[in-house]
């Protein structure tokens, strides 16, 4: 039964306008920076490492497909989350907003199973997401730019070969479906407190900003439990980008993510299950 | 003999914090009943169809469908109710048939396409199977509701306010829908109506709910049959009929008088002695109706 229901959520959300918008937003964004990357790209290197120039001899190009798909999975913490909350946001709430509850718990399975299909069906539609901005910016980028060295600047400088890059841009992404998959939990526990789509969409976008400014801060207490907001561990796929990856540092921010998705989608859970449904 | 019950609930109560939606209430559909439960706005009928689904908990009480506590065999007791509550919502975004695909499988079954247009057809919408339902209108809503919850052919079926937003043609439609699927199909039908003439046509049993709690159960005919009756005589000379009544008694007010109609209130019993009684007096009765409705039994009994 669990099967079916998922298959029903999955084709309700592609049968939504609004499930396309992350994908056309996705199909639109990655190519304007391909384009813009593709005429500019040159002179903006030059500009950004103007000053390593002056201190390193360079040879050879960065600008290639890699650095493009880097440049693209940044926007992971500033895009993407709104349009995995658009569908996340409106799996429960949605049905609050349509009356459409009432169809679905008068119907013989558990809310248990129904409440776990949508939460297992928008993680998959965020892994559809990604995937697509993978297949979009890796793919088209090294068609477009084709392969090379990554050159990254961070706290420190880091070249990798050509040969060691795939397989991080691998787990990279698989990280960035963790980071989303945090998200659209978010967004999927607000769904089942409010009755309209609007709202967990907004709460979600609030929480990543207000916890993104705490991040920031080093004051006092702060510090201490900074390192336990999913804002703050949203962008460890880059740490797949270090000449000596740190794997305890991924650990814990697959802990503390996974940790954030568990917590919201059983508190989702909660809600419905025990939920009078009057509307 | 008996039927056996399909729906037993006992001392059901429903509570809002300190608002009492349901409280105490007892009843009894049995096998093949289109049962009517009546009652005004605000009386816990609403409240009682959502228990009855398990879409809200109750406070306390008991409710038994197929003999079975709903508590406790929730899953295998919905397989076998089809139901509508208030408003007809569907998702607006899919085609009729796509809405009625995804709750037959949902009901746990593999819907044919054949099936679901028999659905539709039964309800007037086969032309409009592949149309998005949020080209729909209210009534079209509401056939489309009666659609699905026949859909998984289920033994009972629970119908709140199926006739809203119906036109005249539509809801005798749907009446005799309801009919055929008790005559033809042995369906139990626990239908919740404010239009009481429907359920004084097609319900054999009511309950009538007020502030939460059954006032009178019972079945349609006896219930309308019992009290009294607004009677209305048409006779040749009406001043006359009057006085005659007024001296004989027999009649125990009257509602107004025309040139050729007098209307009075009688118990079912008087009405043949009034007869006798003006006709041996050289009254010429020319008809006899007697109205008493639902409504005006309706509103005496949450009044009083």
């Amino acid at each position: 039964m669990f099967l079916s229901v998922l298959s029903i959520e999955l084709s309700k959300i592609f049968s939504k306008g609004r499930s396309y918008i992350g994908f056309g937003a996705i199909t639109i964004l990655v190519p304007i920076v391909q384009a813009a990357m593709y005429s500019e790209g040159e002179a903006y290197f030059s500009l950004f490492t103007q000053g390593l120039q002056q201190q390193f001899s360079f040879t050879g190009t960065f600008l290639n497909g890699y650095l493009i798909a880097f440049i693209v999975l940044q926007s992971l913490l500033v895009h993407v989350p709104l349009l995995v909350a658009l569908v996340a946001g409106d799996m429960l709430a949605g049905e609050a907003t349509g009356g459409t509850y009432r169809l679905l718990f008068t119907r013989p399975v558990s809310r248990h199973i129904i409440v776990l299909a949508k939460y297992c069906a928008a993680l998959l539609y965020t892994i559809g997401l990604i995937a697509w901005m993978s297949i979009l910016s890796m793919g088209l980028s090294l068609l477009l730019f084709g392969p090379g060295e990554l050159f990254i600047v961070s706290n420190s400088i880091t070249v990798l070969q050509q040969q060691d890059i795939l397989w991080r841009f691998f787990w990279a992404y698989c990280f960035g479906i963790l980071s989303m998959g945090t998200v659209a939990s978010i967004a999927f526990m607000f769904s089942a407190l409010v009755e309209n789509s609007i709202g967990p969409i907004a709460m979600t976008m609030a929480i990543i900003i207000v916890f993104t400014i705490v991040s920031a801060l080093d004051a006092g207490f702060i510090k201490d439990v900074k390192y336990m907001l999913f804002t703050n561990h949203l962008i460890s796929w880059r740490l797949f980008f270090e000449e000596t990856i740190p794997i305890d540092r991924i650990l814990l921010s697959t802990w503390v993510l996974g940790g954030h998705s568990l917590i919201s989608f059983l508190i989702a859970l909660y809600i419905i299950v025990k939920k009078d449904i009057l509307s | 003999m008996d039927k056996a019950p399909i729906i037993e609930i006992k001392s059901l109560c429903k509570m809002f914090g300190q608002f009492r939606a349901v409280g105490n209430l007892d009843l009894t559909v049995h096998k093949g009943d289109i049962y009517g439960f009546l009652g005004p706005n605000g009386a816990g009928k609403s409240t009682t169809i959502r228990m009855l689904l398990s879409l809200i908990s109750p406070t306390s009480g008991e409710i038994s469908v197929f003999g079975k506590s709903l508590a406790t065999n929730r899953n295998e007791i919905l397989r076998r109710i089809g139901a509508i509550v208030e408003k007809p919502d569907f998702y607006l975004y899919l085609t009729a048939e796509q809405n009625l695909r995804f709750l037959g499988k949902l009901s746990g079954l593999d819907i044919q396409t054949k099936l679901i247009h028999q659905a539709l057809d039964q309800v007037g919408l086969l032309d409009r199977a592949n149309s998005k339902v949020k080209t729909f209108s209210y009534g079209m809503k509401q056939r489309l509701g009666i659609a699905q919850a026949l859909i998984h052919d289920p033994e009972l079926i629970i119908l709140d306010e199926p006739t809203n937003g119906l036109d005249p043609v539509g809801v005798k439609e749907i009446r005799e829908l309801i009919l055929r699927l008790k005559s033809d199909h042995n369906k139990t039908i626990f239908l919740s109506s404010h239009i009481l003439p429907e359920v004084e046509l097609i319900a054999n049993r009511m309950v009538i709910i007020n502030k939460g709690s059954a006032i009178i159960e019972g079945s349609v005919h006896d219930l309308l049959n019992s009290g009294m009756l607004t009677v209305s005589f048409s006779v040749d000379d009406t001043q006359r009929s009057q006085q005659l009544i007024h001296e004989s008694q027999l009649a125990q007010s009257f509602l107004g008088i025309t040139e050729h109609h007098l209307l009075m209130k009688l118990s079912k019993e008087r009405i043949a002695d009034c007869t006798s009684y003006l006709v041996e007096h050289d009254i010429a009765i020319d008809g006899i109706s007697s109205t008493r409705s639902l409504e005006e039994y309706f509103l005496s009994i949450t009044r009083s």
